[in-house]
């Protein structure tokens, strides 16, 4: 180990996140590899190894022989500080070297808070921020994620943006550079030649002209650069990698136990939800395979926990079989399966009642909107009897603890919205008297509410948020609503919010914002109490932009936004008619019921759904 | 029930392994060979595994002891290599049987104390050190457990130590006692910055490398 580092680590919190050999961490000679990738995941090493798409992507690349991929991440501000002041660059978790010798630095950004921690780390590897600054071929710089579909707040830093699902997109793109430095080519040759690939989205090889009124022109594609990028996915789920062998943390981590992923994708078109938009369609894995995976997982790593892992986990067809066929595994190894993102449906609620042996945790539910007709206005299709079924069979079960979720700021929303809301929860404190088995452990309702953020490929892409006013004086309405003594009622504090709204629809005039504000200190704005966004606003001001025209205006169907050159397959018109369709509050069928004709059936030849 | 104390050593990577994460990590170990071991049997059983001296983070260690039940009776033979197919890097176990003696039979630690100077040091500093180490007393200033600074004799813990000069570094060779109470040996350098602040070290690296009894022979 680097003597410096030996130095600093019994000074810093939790210093065994930064120092790698772990069980399963892959190990290579450096010697008979061609290729060094750091893997960034600009967040701490809790949050990043809890990252299942990061655990595929780290076990997908190492499998390639010649290549080395190798972990990084975002080091806690203490580390930092010790960093910056010994002069030791950011290095990677495996070998210890530093970041700035790899041949690939890739970036899994999950969202957009995450912008600024890419910033910090690649300053702290010494590597120049900005894409044009660094001329040569290597170190490349990439990013994927789900916040890549909008790349253009990180267009001037990052060279090109993988988009869609990294399983053959990134060795794709790996081979690629292996064959460029192999032949010596300069990095415009490479850039170009991989814009071919699909999936591949290179920045600088689109052209991006403003109106006098600031909203986009033009977007022109440079150099043979495609007119649209498309998604990549992973047809077939049977036949895609699943790291059953994979790296157990020698220190606690947020989710520490086997992740299985049932499905990807999401049958029921949240109009707010991109991830349920852009992951489209809906593939499963099958049901032996995964009763297979979670054995080998759980003895390979010696977990005495499982979970199942999904958009919507209660929707997978065939759950039941699946939680009885683990079942015996599980139980002689005295593991503990759980199901998270249920939907409050009673049928969940029976399944969680079998699984759930001995304490009885809380139970989370998200409604996102206080009555019925806000509901079908965004397409959350659970209904207020469904909730008060799953409620009675829970309290009277014995679970007393409750967690509800909501959105404040949603389009169409109105008061009585927001106060619908507080009859709900009054609601469930009537329906634990009435149905609870031991009153003697008292009741406990958390209510949670966040600022709705407009996301890019959703429903709302073209809606504006709520002013900060209007969205602190729906959380007072509320909080003059809860008098019940047993509900507890958080908001979420809207600085994140407004900025979350600001980066995720922002255009590549962004980059010079996300870089004044990370010269002013902004560097792991995920977490609050690193976030000021006091630094943002200087930011906006010395860049001479406005966050509201990001954040709040409302965009018309023909205004050209600033991603219009991806594609998740699925339409803008199709976006437009759910946003039509909202603003008549009326639901549209989950795809098992009726395709509603999205466009992401074509990646499937036509049919996204069968059985 | 078969209980059975393992050897195992922890350094390198390993060191930065807390106390409770070994713990949890030495389950998995074990899961991971099809170890099962015995639980307790109360309403939340937790295994029976149980390391008889915490090692502070950051300090290596030769001799580590973790005594543990498992549900049949059996030899801790052919066990070590068994594990160690399965440790994280810097974990390696060296040695498996059943426990004879108790853990309270174990009264001192041997270790190895490494000051380092950057700059180097000026001569007659090991006899400087040793005077101040091995004199009458030696107070330190140390946090109680109601976060209070109070001053603690350190000296009577402290049953023989020998100093090494070589190039940059002091090599302390020492025997602290192990328990009621024990001391970390790292308390050393403390007490070297306390009475002999020019002489403080930059860095200190510990590392136990033997457990002796109370009739000062190695503990088993």
């Amino acid at each position: 180990m680097d003597k410096r580092l030996e130095r600093i680590l019994p000074r810093v919190q939790k210093p065994a996140r930064y120092v790698g050999g772990e069980y399963n961490a892959v190990m290579k000679d450096r010697a008979a590899v061609d290729t060094r990738f750091a893997f960034c995941f600009p967040d701490t090493y809790e949050i990043g190894m809890s990252n299942l798409g990061y655990r595929i992507l780290y076990g997908v690349l190492n499998e390639m022989p010649g290549v080395w991929c190798e972990r990084v991440f975002a080091p806690w501000t203490d580390m930092e500080e010790e960093l910056r002041e010994h002069q030791i660059p950011l290095y990677a978790l495996e070998s210890g070297d530093p970041v700035g010798a790899f041949d690939i630095i890739a970036f899994s950004i999950g969202y957009e808070m995450a912008y600024t921690a890419m910033l910090n780390m690649l300053d702290l590897s010494g590597i120049p921020i900005r894409s044009e600054d660094r001329p040569g071929l290597t170190p490349l710089v990439i990013a994927g994620g789900t916040a890549m579909y909008n790349a253009e707040p990180v267009a001037d830093f990052i060279d090109l943006a993988l988009i869609g699902e990294g399983e053959e997109l990134l060795p794709e793109v790996v081979e690629l550079y292996r064959r460029a430095k192999r032949e010596d080519w300069d990095k415009p040759r490479f850039l170009r030649a991989a814009a071919q690939i699909q999936g591949v989205y290179v920045p600088s090889l689109y052209e991006v002209t403003y109106q006098p009124d600031g909203t986009i022109q033009s977007i022109t594609p440079l150099d043979g650069a495609p007119e649209k990028v498309y998604k990549r996915v992973v047809h077939d789920m049977d036949k895609s990698y699943y790291p059953a062998k994979t790296i157990v943390p020698s220190t606690e981590i947020v989710h520490d136990r086997v992740t299985l992923e049932v499905f990807r994708g999401c049958i029921r078109g949240c109009r707010f939800c991109q991830a349920g938009y852009v992951y489209r369609p809906v593939r499963c894995r099958g049901k032996n395979q995964l009763v297979q995976y979670g054995e080998e997982a759980i003895r390979d790593s010696g977990y005495q926990e499982m979970t199942l892992s999904s958009l919507s986990t209660s929707d997978y067809p065939e759950l039941v079989e699946l939680c009885d066929d683990l079942a015996p595994f599980c139980g002689q190894n005295h593991v503990n399966l759980s199901l998270p993102s249920l939907r409050a449906d009673n049928f969940s609620m029976e399944l969680m009642q079998r699984l759930q042996k001995g304490r009885k945790a809380g139970l989370t539910f998200a409604p996102e909107a206080g009555t019925q007709r806000l509901r079908d206005a965004i397409n959350k299709n659970v209904t207020e009897e469904d909730l008060t079924e799953t409620l009675k069979t829970a309290f009277s079960g014995g679970w007393n603890a409750v967690k509800l979720y909501f959105m404040l700021g949603l389009p169409t929303e109105t008061d009585e919205d927001v106060l619908g809301i507080a009859e709900m929860a009054k609601h469930a404190v009537h329906t634990w008297r009435e149905h609870a088995s031991n009153k003697n452990r008292g009741l406990r309702i958390t209510v949670s509410t966040s600022w709705f953020v407009p996301k890019p490929f959703t429903a709302f892409q073209w809606e504006g948020q709520i002013s900060r006013e209007e969205y602190e004086r729906r959380v007072k309405l509320l909080r003059g609503a809860m008098t019940a003594k047993a509900v507890t009622y958080n908001w979420h504090d809207g600085d994140t919010s407004f900025l979350e709204a600001v980066l995720a629809r922002g255009d590549r005039r962004l980059g010079r914002v996300l870089e004044e504000a990370f010269r002013r200190g902004a560097k792991l704005d995920a977490w609050s109490d690193c976030f000021d966004l006091n630094r943002w606003m200087e930011a906006f001001q010395v860049c001479g932009l406005d966050p509201e025209f990001y954040a709040c205006r409302q965009r018309g169907k023909e205004e050209v936004l600033p991603w219009s050159m991806i594609s998740c397959y699925v339409s803008s018109s199709y976006l437009w008619k759910q946003r039509e369709l909202a603003y008549q509050s009326m639901p549209t069928p989950d795809c098992r019921t009726q395709c509603s004709g999205c466009g992401a059936s074509i990646v499937e030849g036509g049919e996204c759904y069968r059985g | 029930m078969g209980k059975l104390r393992l050897i195992f050593v922890k350094e390198g990577r390993a060191v930065y392994i807390s106390h409770l994460d070994l713990l949890r990590t030495f389950q998995r170990v074990f899961l991971r060979q099809g170890l099962v071991l015995r639980h307790s049997q109360g309403f939340h059983p937790h295994p029976m595994i149980s390391f008889a001296l915490p090692l502070p983070v950051g300090q290596a260690s030769d001799c580590e002891i973790l005594d543990f039940e498992v549900t049949e009776e059996r030899e801790g033979a052919g066990l070590t290599e068994a594990l160690n197919g399965f440790m994280p890097e810097g974990i390696r176990a060296v040695d498996c049987y059943v426990p004879v003696h108790p853990v309270r039979d174990l009264a001192a630690i041997h270790c190895k104390v490494d000051f380092i100077y950057d700059n180097g040091f000026s001569d007659n500093i090991a006899e400087k050190i040793q005077n101040l180490l091995l004199g009458d007393s030696l107070v330190i200033q140390k946090r109680t457990k109601r976060k209070a600074m109070a001053d603690v004799d350190i000296r009577p813990l402290l049953y023989s130590l020998q100093i090494l000069e070589e190039s940059t570094t002091l090599h302390l060779d020492a025997v602290v006692s192990a328990q009621n109470p024990g001391m970390n040996p790292a308390l050393l350098a403390v007490a070297v910055g306390t009475h002999l602040p020019e002489l403080a070290p930059d860095f200190i690296r510990v590392r136990r490398v033997g457990l002796l009894d109370t009739e000062g022979r190695p503990f088993r």
